[in-house]
């Protein structure tokens, strides 16, 4: 029988070499929530983003459906150690959406429909990292996992993925959100495996 | 809404780690309106990331408790205030 060593079969679909530290490998989508699901229509839905100086850019859900979108297939990762691979969406770059957008703010402050917030740089929403993504695997987002439309920012653990994203904050200041002013890591990169806040 | 929630006797195992007492069993005021009832009667999401546990009058978060290997990180900010039953601390008067 011929053998054959993990170094002459490349990158492998599923491998460990995809799963960071501490993490298992799912085929399901677990849900987990802080609070109720927002049944938000599109129709009421909008984006916006709030500068350092207050100034306001708004978009509604019909000029979201207008601007170029992308089709990222990413791996996601849960501070809850589930990984997810191959995850396919679609949805708008935050290149495009803060391309008129003019900032030196260093920190976002990641606002959903529901109160929840979360944190992070805002070099990590840029340069192709980040997206608002509004259909998962060839469908409609569904509320449960953040639709009509939330944030996909998969280099991170996914609490920073905003669910039901209403907006961004851009700040000179860091602000801690949910789940990173109550013990979780103010970054979350999951192959630092930086869960909580003294990780 | 989707009622995706389990009640406030959720929280009495997670919090008999921290307290000496029944928490479940003390009544809770919501610090965002006032509404006044037993920590039972919340509604708690969770357990993971954290357990989250909110005002069944207005929904704000009154509690906050995650839980990693070493360290318990507990919230209150949303309660204004707790009445604990205690045992008579009659015998412990000057």
């Amino acid at each position: 029988m011929a053998t054959f060593t993990r170094g002459f079969h490349g990158k492998r679909r599923g491998g460990d070499d995809r799963l960071p530290p501490g993490q298992y490998l799912t085929d399901d989508f677990p849900v987990l929530s802080a609070g109720p699901t927002p049944q938000i229509l599109p129709s009421e839905w909008e984006f916006t983003v709030e500068t350092e100086t207050g100034q306001v850019h708004r978009r509604s859900w019909q000029e979201l459906m207008a601007l170029p979108s992308e089709t990222p297939t990413v791996d996601i990762h849960c501070v809850t150690t589930w990984s997810k691979l191959d995850t396919t969406w679609q949805g708008v770059s935050l290149d495009v959406l803060l391309e008129d957008v003019e900032t030196a703010a260093e920190y976002a402050l990641v606002h959903s429909y529901g109160g929840y917030t979360t944190n992070l740089p805002l070099e990590d929403l840029l340069d192709g990292k980040a997206w608002i993504a509004y259909r998962y695997d060839g469908e409609e987002l569904h509320p449960q996992h953040g639709g009509p439309a939330r944030l996909l920012v998969p280099h991170l653990y996914f609490w920073k993925s905003a669910k039901w994203v209403r907006g961004l904050q851009l700040l000179n200041e860091d602000s801690p959100g949910f789940w990173e002013t109550a013990g979780y890591n103010n970054y979350g990169d999951p192959w630092r495996e930086q869960r909580y806040a003294d990780d | 809404m989707s009622a995706d929630y389990l009640d406030g006797n959720a929280l009495a195992g997670p919090l008999a780690e921290i307290f000496t007492t029944d928490v479940s069993a003390a009544v809770g005021r919501c610090a965002s309106c006032g509404l006044t009832g037993p920590v039972a009667s919340l509604r708690v999401y969770g357990p993971a990331p954290g357990l989250v546990a909110r005002c069944p009058g207005c929904n704000e978060v009154m509690l906050r408790l995650v839980r990693s290997p070493d360290a318990a990180w507990l919230d209150l900010c949303g309660t204004a205030c707790l009445r604990i039953p205690m045992e008579s601390a009659e015998g412990n008067s000057p």
